[in-house]
């Protein structure tokens, strides 16, 4: 493998796990959004490496676009990129610290003593994840789950706005009863 | 690349996002860290799609970024209802069930 090669590839690791750092790090939820965005960009670089351009460009535009706004618009509606830092439960940023690290043991136990690939797979064709060939697969072998999704997207938008409609003055013109402690 | 590369990139992020989880209180951040390990998820996936020449695996992760689209939609609508009635986002206030 080329010099180049490895230069990218390490260059990519860094810029996916730094920016995973910083968004568990980063105090304000905008610069922790901000940092995801960078990491699905980066991880879509590496669908790209990996032969799968349509899942690359899937990621660009419902992740690091449409969720990622959704997150944005979220955050800022709220005010809530500012928390107030208080101290956590006792002890639970160490718990919480263990346990990933045990989690990575396992990981590292499971892929050292079940024996990964190690070796690169043979480079893919270039017709081998077109768009077309996607959509083939996903109109014919896939195509009930493929419908399934449009029902979850559809029962996912109408619980959204469920949840968030304003309860509406009624013909006299009175509020609906609300609770008393929400009222503020 | 070998598979080991993408193995353990995938293994970081996933810790990475179990450590966000488990340390964050202010519910966004902690959506986003599921985020990441549904991303890192989706990384091994197209990883081995690629390696045993099986297209199977992108589909898996069109699949899965549809149901986290709207799983995320559903999520944030929770979030704002409970910031309605309640007046803050904290985890650590989200203790009882009845609004």
């Amino acid at each position: 493998m080329s010099l180049g090669l490895i230069f990218m590839y390490s260059a990519l690791a860094l810029v996916v796990v730094v920016s995973g750092i910083g968004l568990i790090t980063s105090r304000n939820a905008i610069y922790a959004a901000l940092f995801l965005v960078l990491n699905f960009v980066t991880v879509a670089l590496l669908y790209i490496a990996l032969g799968a351009p349509f899942i690359a460009l899937a990621q660009v535009t419902v992740y690091a676009g449409s969720i990622m706004v959704l997150f944005l618009f979220v955050i800022m509606l709220l005010g809530a990129e500012q928390l107030p830092i208080a101290e956590p439960l006792r002890g639970q940023r160490v718990l919480g610290i263990l346990l990933a690290v045990a989690f990575l043991a396992e990981m590292v136990l499971f892929v050292l003593l079940r024996g990964a690939p190690t070796v690169a797979g043979q480079a893919v064709s270039p017709d081998f994840s077109t768009p077309t060939t996607i959509g083939m697969l996903l109109f014919e072998r896939y195509l009930l789950p493929f419908e399934m999704t449009a029902g979850v997207l559809l029962a996912a938008t109408v619980g959204a706005i469920f949840m968030t409609r304003q309860p509406r003055p009624d013909r006299k013109g009175a509020l609906p009863a609300i609770p008393e402690e929400s009222k503020e | 690349m070998p598979m080991s590369y993408f193995i353990g990139l995938s293994v970081v992020m996933f810790a990475l996002g179990i450590l966000g989880v488990l340390m964050r209180r202010n519910p966004l951040v902690v959506f986003m860290s599921l985020e990441l390990m549904f991303n890192s998820a989706n990384l091994l996936f197209v990883a081995f799609s690629a390696y045993h020449q099986v297209l199977d695996g992108q589909l898996f992760v069109f699949f899965v970024m549809t149901t986290a689209a709207a799983e995320v939609a559903v999520g944030l609508a929770l979030i704002v209802a409970v910031f309605k009635a309640k007046r803050t986002i904290d985890l650590d206030q989200m203790s009882s069930l009845k609004g």
